[in-house]
């Protein structure tokens, strides 16, 4: 059985198709990145797993188990099993680093505040922002509030972690940084789903890269495939294209 | 221009002072209990317009509409339909009870804009890392909108309790003891009308201008408070 299952996920908004037929499946500890030209619908699929579009047709499933988009409850058991990391952050801006990873756990999953407080400092010292607990979002780079995002997002304790364009917000030196967290977290055999850019990085930690055009996927394989080898007329094009560069 | 002077130590007697205080701090009090009792509903207003599902469209309805009439009848007009509402169900309710029922529907209209205006500022982003959270809706309203809409909300809701010192004027009509009421009564006295209302009108001034200023601090404050308070308590640590 998969650990996530994605079977012919189709999305709109209004009359315009983002998502198509769109099939995946993703195995625990396995890391599938989600790759192609802006605007083909890798964040869209991202979104609708997070319950924050609604799909028009299609099933989601998380151990075999579906996910119905229609109901709050159903919605919110998959927000249980699944966090994000968004592209720009979205940290909380009132709150400094310590309250952004603790509140959901405490507040939400109602655990007990010193512990979660514990396992987050342990979390923001795996991240390199041991020293950052105080501070607030607008103190720190890019980099640093990514970081945090990834700590957040940790401290959820999710059995799925999705990365939308983590990198594409920040500047250049500031990039490595938090492919190296991301790194970390797949030796550890973290089960992610990531959408990049990064075509580097997604070849050294994908086990399986999904190429996506206008909201359809077009082909999927190992990165070797896919980078060296793609077997389609339109990913041999965007290969080429972002390989010139 | 002779009778104006004369009259001014009669006017300025020990009792007329002691009147027109307590006919300020009556149209203070009107102000702030009004409008701060309309502040409070208006979170109210604000959130069942936001109120998700189909099942609460009338309470969206209700709403909005309560907003756009209010905002487009002129206070006078409210103050009137109060009291004559309020006499023809509960005949000995008190003159400054109707003017404060009044100014607290009035108050209500038009800051639900303004705190509408400060939640929709919040950045839709924000709203949604609470979501994918399993934020609730009162979760991310006390922990995220409110917190992060305040210092844009407060600053214009006090301006407006401020200019309302002054259209207080207008319950004067009704008859409640205020300002402009007893400025009027001295007037029919036979006091000049210079004098009388030369001092009301400082009185207003007087009240309101402080409040103003406070007002304007209040904003820089604000204004300033996201960038650099999180700075002072850094240092602090």
């Amino acid at each position: 059985m998969h650990h996530l299952e994605v079977r012919n996920l189709a999305s709109a908004y209004g009359p315009l198709k983002v998502l198509e037929d769109v099939s995946l499946t993703l195995a625990k500890g396995e890391v599938m990145a989600l790759i192609g030209p802006s605007g083909s619908g890798k964040s869209t699929v991202l979104r609708v797993l997070m319950g924050l579009t609604r799909p028009v047709s299609g099933t989601v499933l998380i151990d075999g188990e579906a996910i119905d988009y229609g109901k709050p409850a159903s919605i919110r058991a998959a927000r249980d099993r699944m966090a994000i990391v968004f592209q720009q952050y979205n940290l909380f801006q009132n709150m400094d680093v310590m309250r952004n990873v603790t509140i959901a756990p405490v507040k939400i999953k109602g655990r007990v505040r010193a512990e979660v407080e514990k396992e987050a400092a342990r979390l923001l010292e795996k991240v390199g922002l041991a020293d950052k607990h105080r501070a607030y979002p607008e103190q720190l780079s890019g980099g640093q509030q990514q970081r945090v995002a990834i700590a957040r997002a940790l401290a959820l304790k999710p059995e799925i972690l999705l990365l939308d364009e983590v990198t594409s917000a920040l500047d250049p030196e500031l990039v490595n940084e938090v492919l190296d967290t991301v790194r970390a977290l797949a030796a550890e055999g973290m089960t992610m789903l990531i959408v990049s850019h990064e075509m580097a990085f997604v070849r050294e930690v994908a086990s399986k890269v999904v190429m996506m055009d206008k909201g359809q996927v077009i082909e999927e394989g190992p990165p070797k495939q896919i980078f060296d080898a793609p077997r389609t007329e339109r990913a041999r094009e965007f290969v080429s294209k972002i390989l010139r560069h | 221009m002779e009778r104006i002077i004369q009259q001014i130590p009669r006017f300025f007697a020990p009792g007329h002072v002691s009147l027109l205080l307590d006919a300020a701090s009556t149209t203070l009090a009107l102000t702030i209990i009004g409008c701060v009792s309309g502040f409070l509903l208006a979170f109210l207003i604000v959130l069942l317009r936001q109120t998700p599902g189909l099942w609460a469209l009338p309470l969206r309805l209700l709403g909005i509409a309560y907003v756009e009439i209010f905002r487009r009848i002129p206070f006078l007009v409210v103050t009137y339909l109060v009291l004559f509402f309020i006499q023809a169900f509960a005949s000995n309710a008190s003159l400054f009870t109707i003017a404060v029922v009044a100014i607290c529907i009035y108050a209500t209209a038009y800051t639900a804009e303004i705190i509408r205006g400060g939640f929709e500022s919040v950045a839709r982003q924000q709203v949604e890392a609470a979501t994918v959270m399993n934020f609730s809706r009162w979760h991310t309203l006390t922990s995220i909108i409110i917190p992060q809409s305040w210092p844009v909300i407060l600053p214009p809701a006090v301006a407006f309790a401020v200019g309302f010192i002054k259209d207080t004027a207008l319950v004067s009509q009704v008859g409640v003891f205020e300002l402009t009421f007893r400025g009027k009564e001295l007037n029919n006295e036979g006091f000049s009308g210079i004098l009388v209302f030369g001092t009301i009108a400082l009185i207003y001034f007087a009240i309101s201008y402080p409040l103003s200023r406070l007002g304007a601090w209040l904003e820089i404050r604000l204004a300033s408070s996201r960038s650099q308070k999180p700075r002072e308590r850094l240092r602090a640590a």
